[in-house]
C-alpha cells in the first residue's frame, strides 16, 4: 500500500467528472470541427442535421429551435447554455467541479481553468461563421489540451489522480464511438470510383479530427476500406483514442485503486471492462458492420454509462449531493 | 562612457497632507529607521504612470488566480477581487509588540469571560456585566452551559479590528470571535507584493506572515479531543456558494486538510466521520466556517442544510473539537465589547493594553439620554450588526437620516451604542487623482490553542472613497498589504 491520505468521495466524484467535461469539450470541438469539413455544397443542412442525431438531440433541438439552419446548430452546440452538452455547458460545469477540488488540485490546473473559462465565455457569434469556426476549434482543443499537460505535469498521483484519468478516459471512449457514428451517418451509398475517392476523403477527415489520420496511414492498406477506419478507432491497442485503449487504461487505474489503495469495489467495473472488451474483440469491424454498427456503437455508449454508474456505486456511493449540486450533476448524467 | 542624465523622479507624495489624521507612512515615526521615507522614495522613482500599470497587473492576476469573493445577483454568479491598494502600511516593531500582546490579552479575557458566563457567572453576579446583556443575548447558547473547552479555549480564532486615532494611539474598535475571516487576504497580498513589487520590498527585512496555516494547523490538532494520536482535521464550508469560499480553500491548502461541506460528514454513535472513496473516516477536531446556527438541524435551524445532523452531540461527548466552540458571538457584542476594559481588569487585574473606543450604551438610560443629546457629533452603531451596516456618522449625516437614526434609537434603545467619530488614520493610497490620503483600519487575527500566537501585521482594510471612515469590502473598502519591521536596529 502506498499512502494511505483519505479521498473525500465527494473529490472523487468532482474529478471525474472535471476530467469527463474537459475531454466531452474537447470533442465537441473536434466534431464540430470534422462536421463543417462534411459539409457538401447544397447538402450543409443533412451533415448538421447527423450531429444532432449522433447526440440524440433531436427532440430538445426541435424544441428549442425554429428550423434545422447550420448557423443554429453550430450555436446549440457551442454556445448555447440550454444545451447541457455544448461547449459553454461544459465548460461551465468543469468549472463548477473545479471550484470545489480548489483545495486539491494545483494551482496551475485551476488558474488556467479559470483564464480558459472567461476566454470561452467571450467567443462571439462571427467567431461560428466561415473558416472562422476552424480556427475557433483548434483554440478550444488547445485550450483543452494545455489543461491535460498542465494536469499531467502537476497533478498529484494519489487515489485522485486515478478518478480524473477514469473519468477522462471514459468520455473519451464515449466520444470516439460518437465520432464514427457520425460518419456512418453519412455513409453514401457504394457507386463509382469518384464516390469511392470522395469517401476515402471523408474517412480522412474523421481521422484527422481526431490525429490519427497519419498513424492510420502507416499500419492500413493504401485501398482502405470503412471496417479499416473502424477497426482502428474501436480496436487499435495504440491509438490513443480507441475504445479499447481507454477501456484498457481504465482497468489499470481500476486495478491500482484496488491494489495501491486497497479500495473496494472494483470488481464490478472490471467485469463490465471484461465483457466490453469481448464485444470488441469477439467480430472482426467487417463483421460488427456487417450487423449493423450504429446499433452496435450504441450498445457501446450504454456500457460505458453502466461502467461510470459502477465506479460512482462504488465511490461515490455516500456522498448525497446537495440541491445545486444535484442539478449541475444531473446534467452530465442526462447525457444521451 | 556616456554621460548619462539622471532624471530626478517627480515627488508622487507632494499633494498627499494627511491632514489632522495620522499617516502611516508619511508621518515620520520613531523606530521606523527611516523605511516609510524608503518606501516613499522608491515608490516615486517607479512613478505613477509604472504604479498604475502594475497595480493592474496584480488585479488582473487576482482575477486569473480566482483570489476573489463571489457576489450573486439574480442567477449570475460574479467572481470580484477584494480591490488591492500597491501602496504597503508600515507598522514598526515596537508598535507591533504592543498590538501583539495587547491582542494576547484582549483573547485571555473574552476566554475567560466566555469560561465564566458557562459556568460560574461570577462576573454577573458581581455586577460588572449586566446579567440580561449576556443572558437575554441573542447569540448566548445554553447549551454551552457547564461544558469544558480545552485549555478553556472558546475563540481559538479572533479577529480584533483595531484603529489609530489622531493621536497616534491604537483602540479596539470591535471584537470578532465567531468566524472572522480575510486572513487570506493578508498572505495573499504579500505572494502579489513580492511578485509584482519585488524592487519595492528588496532589502527589507519584514516579519514573515506565511506561517498562519501551521499555526492554525497545529492549534486544532491541539485542542481534539484527548487520547487522540494523529487527529484528523478537516475545514467546514458552506460550500462554494459562500462569497468567503476562496479564504476556505486557501485555509485547507495551507492546513493541508480537507475541506468538507456538511453532506461531506455523518455522525455515527456520536462519532463524526467523513465520506470518502474508502468508506468513512474519523474526524476529530472542525475548524468550521459555518454559523452556529447552521452547524446542527437537529439543534439550531431544523430547515438548514448546510450542518451536520447530530454533530451538537457528538461535541458534547468529547469526541470532536469544534473551532471556534458554539456561543463565543456573545462576546463579541458591540453592547458587550463596552464592558470590555472591566472585562479585562476583572479576569486578568490589568489595565487594557489596547484601549476602547468610548462607547455610550442606548440600553442605559444616561447613554441613551447623552446620546439623543449628541446625534449630530456621534457615530451610532446597531449591535448586532457586522459588516458595516446600520452604521450613522452624525457629522457627516443629513437631517432625514438623524431623524432615522433617532427614531431607531427610541424605538429600542438596546440595539444600540454610539462613539464619538474617531479621526481614523490614514495612508497613502494610489487614487485616480494620484496619491492621496485615505482611511484605514488594522484586523490582526489570533490563533489560539494551548497559548495565543498573532499573526504579524493583519488586514488592512482601506477605505477607497476620499473622506470615508467605513472601510468594509461590502461598502467599498479595499485592502493593503502590511508590513511589520522585523527589528529596530536593520530594515
Amino acid at each position: 500500500m502506498t499512502q494511505q491520505i483519505p479521498l473525500l468521495a465527494r473529490y472523487a466524484e468532482s474529478l471525474f467528472w472535471m476530467a469527463r467535461y474537459m475531454e466531452r469539450l474537447e470533442n465537441l470541438a473536434r466534431l464540430v470541427d470534422v462536421t463543417q469539413t462534411f459539409e457538401s455544397p447544397g447538402l450543409e443542412n443533412e451533415a448538421w442535421d447527423s450531429l444532432i442525431r449522433i447526440y440524440a438531440n433531436e427532440t430538445h433541438f426541435a424544441e428549442t429551435h425554429d428550423g434545422l439552419e447550420p448557423d443554429a446548430v453550430k450555436r446549440y452546440y457551442v454556445l448555447e447554455r440550454q444545451n447541457p452538452n455544448s461547449i459553454i455547458s461544459s465548460i461551465e460545469a468543469a468549472r463548477m467541479n473545479a471550484r470545489t477540488l480548489r483545495p486539491l488540485i494545483s494551482t496551475e490546473m485551476w488558474k488556467h481553468l479559470n483564464v480558459f473559462h472567461r476566454d470561452l465565455l467571450q467567443i462571439a457569434e462571427h467567431e461560428l461563421q466561415g473558416d472562422n469556426l476552424s480556427r475557433l476549434c483548434s483554440r478550444i482543443k488547445e485550450g483543452v489540451q494545455a489543461h491535460t499537460g498542465i494536469t499531467e505535469g502537476t497533478l498529484f498521483r494519489d487515489q485522485g489522480w486515478h478518478f480524473y484519468e477514469m473519468g477522462r478516459l471514459i468520455e473519451r471512449a464515449d466520444q470516439t464511438t460518437r465520432l464514427l457514428d457520425i460518419k456512418f451517418h453519412r455513409m453514401l451509398p457504394k457507386g463509382s470510383e469518384d464516390r469511392r475517392h470522395e469517401e476515402r476523403t471523408q474517412w480522412g477527415g474523421v481521422l484527422r479530427a481526431v490525429a490519427g489520420y497519419h498513424a492510420f496511414r502507416r499500419i492500413a492498406p493504401v485501398e482502405f476500406l470503412p471496417q479499416h477506419v473502424a477497426g482502428f478507432l474501436l480496436t487499435d491497442p495504440c491509438f490513443p483514442r480507441s475504445v479499447l485503449l481507454c477501456l484498457s487504461q481504465t482497468e489499470w487505474h481500476l486495478t491500482q485503486l484496488r491494489t495501491s489503495y486497497g479500495l473496494r469495489g472494483t470488481r464490478t467495473a472490471l467485469e463490465q471492462i471484461e465483457d466490453m472488451r469481448a464485444a470488441l474483440l469477439d467480430r472482426s469491424a467487417e463483421q460488427i458492420i456487417s450487423i449493423g454498427l450504429h446499433d452496435f456503437l450504441d450498445g457501446m455508449q450504454r456500457d460505458l454509462i453502466g461502467l461510470a454508474a459502477s465506479v460512482g456505486d462504488a465511490f461515490f456511493r455516500d456522498w448525497k449531493p446537495s440541491l445545486q449540486q444535484a442539478q449541475s450533476q444531473s446534467q452530465s448524467t442526462a447525457q444521451p | 562612457m556616456n554621460a548619462e542624465v539622471v532624471k530626478i523622479p517627480e515627488d508622487l507624495f507632494l499633494d498627499c497632507e494627511p491632514g489632522p489624521y495620522v499617516s502611516e507612512l508619511a508621518t515620520d515615526r520613531p523606530g521606523d529607521n527611516g523605511a516609510a521615507q524608503i518606501v516613499r522614495d522608491r515608490l516615486s522613482a517607479i512613478g505613477l504612470d509604472g504604479l498604475r500599470a502594475r497595480a493592474k497587473a496584480a488585479e488582473n492576476d487576482l482575477m486569473s488566480l480566482g483570489v476573489t469573493f463571489t457576489v450573486y445577483s439574480d442567477a449570475t454568479a460574479i467572481d470580484r477581487i477584494l480591490p488591492f491598494d500597491c501602496i504597503p502600511r508600515i507598522i514598526t516593531a515596537a508598535e507591533w509588540r504592543k498590538l501583539e500582546t495587547g491582542v494576547q490579552q484582549r483573547v485571555a479575557a473574552i476566554n475567560a469571560f466566555l469560561h465564566d458566563i458557562y459556568h460560574d457567572r461570577k462576573i454577573l453576579r458581581d455586577g460588572i456585566v449586566p446579567a440580561e446583556l449576556v443572558l437575554g443575548n441573542a447569540n448566548y447558547r445554553p447549551e454551552m452551559e457547564n461544558f469544558p473547552v480545552r485549555f478553556g479555549t472558546y475563540v481559538h480564532i479572533c479577529g480584533i479590528d483595531i484603529i489609530r486615532d489622531q493621536f497616534g494611539d491604537f483602540r479596539v474598535l470591535e471584537d470578532n470571535a465567531r468566524t472572522p475571516s480575510g486572513v487570506s487576504y493578508v498572505v495573499e497580498n504579500r505572494h502579489l507584493m513580492r511578485r509584482a513589487f519585488p524592487d519595492l520590498l528588496a532589502g527589507m527585512s519584514l516579519m514573515p506572515v506565511d506561517d498562519y496555516g501551521r499555526r492554525l494547523r497545529e492549534a486544532l490538532t491541539e485542542i481534539a479531543p484527548e487520547g487522540v494520536d494523529d487527529p484528523q482535521v478537516v475545514l467546514l464550508s458552506p460550500g462554494i456558494y459562500n462569497s468567503a469560499y476562496f479564504e476556505h480553500v486557501f485555509l485547507a491548502r495551507e492546513m493541508g486538510v480537507p475541506l468538507v461541506e456538511g453532506p461531506d460528514l455523518v455522525v455515527e454513535d456520536d462519532r463524526v466521520f467523513m465520506k470518502t472513496t474508502a468508506g468513512l473516516r474519523a474526524v476529530h477536531s472542525i475548524y468550521r466556517r459555518l454559523g452556529d446556527d447552521f452547524l446542527d438541524p437537529t439543534v439550531f435551524r431544523p430547515e438548514s442544510l448546510l450542518g451536520v445532523p447530530g454533530l451538537i452531540r457528538a461535541w458534547r461527548k468529547g469526541n470532536v473539537a469544534l473551532a471556534n466552540a458554539v456561543g463565543t458571538g456573545v462576546a463579541d457584542d458591540k453592547a458587550v465589547y463596552a464592558y470590555m476594559p472591566r472585562i479585562i481588569k476583572y479576569y486578568l487585574d490589568q489595565d487594557p493594553i489596547l484601549a476602547n473606543v468610548e462607547t455610550n450604551i442606548c440600553r442605559e438610560a444616561e447613554g441613551l439620554a447623552y446620546t439623543l443629546d449628541n446625534l449630530d457629533q456621534l457615530v451610532t452603531k446597531p449591535v448586532g450588526e457586522s459588516g458595516g451596516y446600520g452604521i450613522t456618522i452624525g457629522p457627516r449625516a443629513t437631517r432625514e437620516e438623524l431623524e432615522a437614526s433617532r427614531a431607531a434609537l427610541i424605538a429600542n434603545p438596546s440595539n444600540w451604542i454610539s462613539q464619538p467619530v474617531i479621526g481614523l488614520s490614514v495612508c497613502p493610497t494610489l487614487t485616480d487623482d494620484g496619491i492621496r490620503q485615505r482611511h484605514l483600519d488594522l484586523r490582526p487575527f489570533a490563533v489560539t490553542g494551548r497559548s495565543t500566537w498573532v499573526l504579524p501585521g493583519g488586514l488592512s482594510r482601506v477605505a477607497l472613497k476620499a473622506g470615508s471612515l467605513i472601510v468594509n469590502s461590502s461598502q467599498g473598502g479595499g485592502s493593503k498589504d502590511t508590513w511589520v519591521l522585523a527589528e529596530e536596529s536593520r530594515r
